[in-house]
């Protein structure tokens, strides 16, 4: 049995440390970083085999948007040295790579501006020294291909992964893509892993490992979030719990996961829980 | 006699240059404006809810339908405000304060428009104030708000607040929407309802506009 146990969210971690609603996490590895350090420290600590660089949002079409293109260097740079550093010796780390946010078939943006915007972004993260390069929430195939070949011309291994989050049974990306269509062309195209992210809760993953798991080799990557959020007196509260996800984990295994971690609303919380899991199931195999 | 049913299939096919050059056909031929709009325009982009409904479209297909009925419509608006048509009702739509996030409020937007409402879109990342005051200067009877991100849905709690202080929450009926919300989340921030798509949004706003009435 190989796992490898992820992280849990950053932006909902940060947000409890003070970061306001609607502000971008990324600019805080520039302007707070020990709050960073604090949170994938948390992460190290519960348990994670693997922790993600705050550079989801570091691409330079997204930081445009925020008048700060310029910053894409130095954010993934720092994000990079901020999470090895909190992830301490024997862990990996992954650069964070998410979608531009811009719809490539509605002319938002030319292929030339992604491929711009991701050789930048994917080229500091190596320059900075990630262990491979994670794309996330994407949703297009297109975008996630042209992204896919930016983050490989890095030499770092690849891992794709797509917000299965629209359609009757919840299990199309927004452009409308199946897991099966998703895993056979990042596969072509090279990923080193394909899988799920984000959704609406932790139920959904194990189909979703099943299905990748009929159609590919590649080693599966899930992190789902902790079912939608609600309101209560003006903040967010996610009813998933830690046991829940620590509850589910043996049946992604089971499906075929490999890299398993959380989404938007997982705390550290939930990954020391999935890290006991993990603990007890190994030593009845080590018995066995 | 030029072929209208031409605008139908272009709006289907997203084909732009066939749907503006059917309008301007039509128009030639005397149809009008409103009649190319109730009888062909809006009954194809209900033929795209329902195939986006069905999962036979997703939401590349229903931009670029959209698109295709936004080229039409601009033939047609001035000839609209020319006759004085009233549109079915006055819809002010944005991205909340924090969120930049534009895929899904476009869409809404123009499928809106393909219904036949009036839209005033204020964009992304708008605060409270800005729909405030949109509201008031329209007459808006609908005001639409969007969020992708879960950390930014807090700001359509902030909004709805403000559209109270300012007097006009009786006035206008609120819808939210974006991927992380849900029927539940609009029940607790005191909206008047959610919509799960874009089609679906378009079919709340109608029946609000009938409880209008």
């Amino acid at each position: 049995m190989t796992v490898i146990l992820t992280d849990g969210a950053l932006g909902t971690e940060y947000q409890r440390l003070g970061l306001p609603v609607g502000s971008c996490p990324d600019f805080w590895t520039l302007e707070a970083p020990d709050r960073v350090y604090q949170v994938t420290k948390s992460y190290a600590d519960a348990g994670s085999d693997a922790v993600l660089t705050t550079t989801f949002r570091a691409n330079t079409v997204t930081l445009a948007e925020y008048g700060r293109a310029a910053d894409t260097r130095a954010i993934n740079v720092a994000a990079t040295r901020i999470a090895r550093d909190a992830a301490g010796p024997n862990k990996h780390v992954f650069g964070d790579v998410g979608p531009s946010g811009k719809m490539l078939i509605a002319g938002e943006v030319t292929e030339a501006d992604l491929r711009r915007a991701f050789s930048d972004q994917c080229e500091a993260l190596a320059e900075g020294g990630v262990d491979a390069i994670v794309l996330e929430t994407f949703s297009d195939a297109a975008e996630a291909g042209i992204a896919l070949a930016a983050a490989r011309a890095t030499g770092k291994p690849v891992i794709v992964s797509f917000a299965f989050d629209t359609g009757r049974n919840q299990d199309r990306t927004m452009t409308g893509l199946t897991p099966e269509q998703a895993a056979r062309q990042m596969e072509d195209a090279g990923a080193a892993a394909v899988g799920a992210n984000c959704g609406s809760g932790f139920e959904a993953f194990t189909a979703l490992c099943r299905r990748f798991r009929q159609v590919t080799s590649l080693p599966l990557w899930i992190k789902p979030n902790a079912g939608l959020p609600e309101v209560t007196g003006g903040t967010l509260a996610y009813r998933s719990t830690p046991e829940q996800f620590a509850a589910a984990v043996p049946g992604y295994i089971e499906a075929g996961a490999t890299y398993i971690g959380g989404c938007c609303g997982t705390t550290p919380e939930f990954i020391r829980a999935a890290a006991a899991v993990l603990q007890s199931l190994r030593s009845v195999q080590a018995t066995a | 006699m030029p072929d209208i049913n031409r605008l139908n299939d272009a709006i289907l096919q997203g084909d732009v240059n066939t749907a503006v050059a059917a309008t301007r056909d039509a128009l030639a031929a005397g149809r009008p404006a409103i009649d190319i709009i109730t009888d062909h325009m809006i009954p194809a982009m209900d033929e795209v809810g329902r195939r986006f409904e069905c999962e036979e479209y997703f939401v590349p297909e229903l931009l670029l339908s959209a698109r295709a009925m936004k080229a039409a419509m601009e033939l047609l608006r001035p000839m609209l405000a020319a006759q004085g048509s009233q549109p079915t009702g006055q819809v002010v739509i944005g991205t909340v304060k924090g969120d930049l996030h534009d895929i899904g409020k476009n869409l809404v937007a123009s499928m809106l428009e393909g219904g036949g409402f009036g839209v005033i879109d204020l964009g992304a990342n708008v605060a409270p104030e800005s729909f405030v005051s949109a509201v008031r200067d329209n007459n808006a009877e609908i005001v639409c708000l969007s969020a992708l991100l879960t950390v930014t849905m807090p700001s359509m709690k902030l909004t709805i607040d403000a559209l109270q202080s300012a007097g006009l929450r009786s006035k206008v009926k609120v819808l939210v929407g974006g991927a992380p919300v849900t029927q539940h989340f609009a029940e607790e921030i005191g909206a008047d309802g959610y919509g799960d798509s874009a089609t679906a949004a378009v079919s709340l706003a109608r029946t609000m506009m009938r409880a209008h009435a």
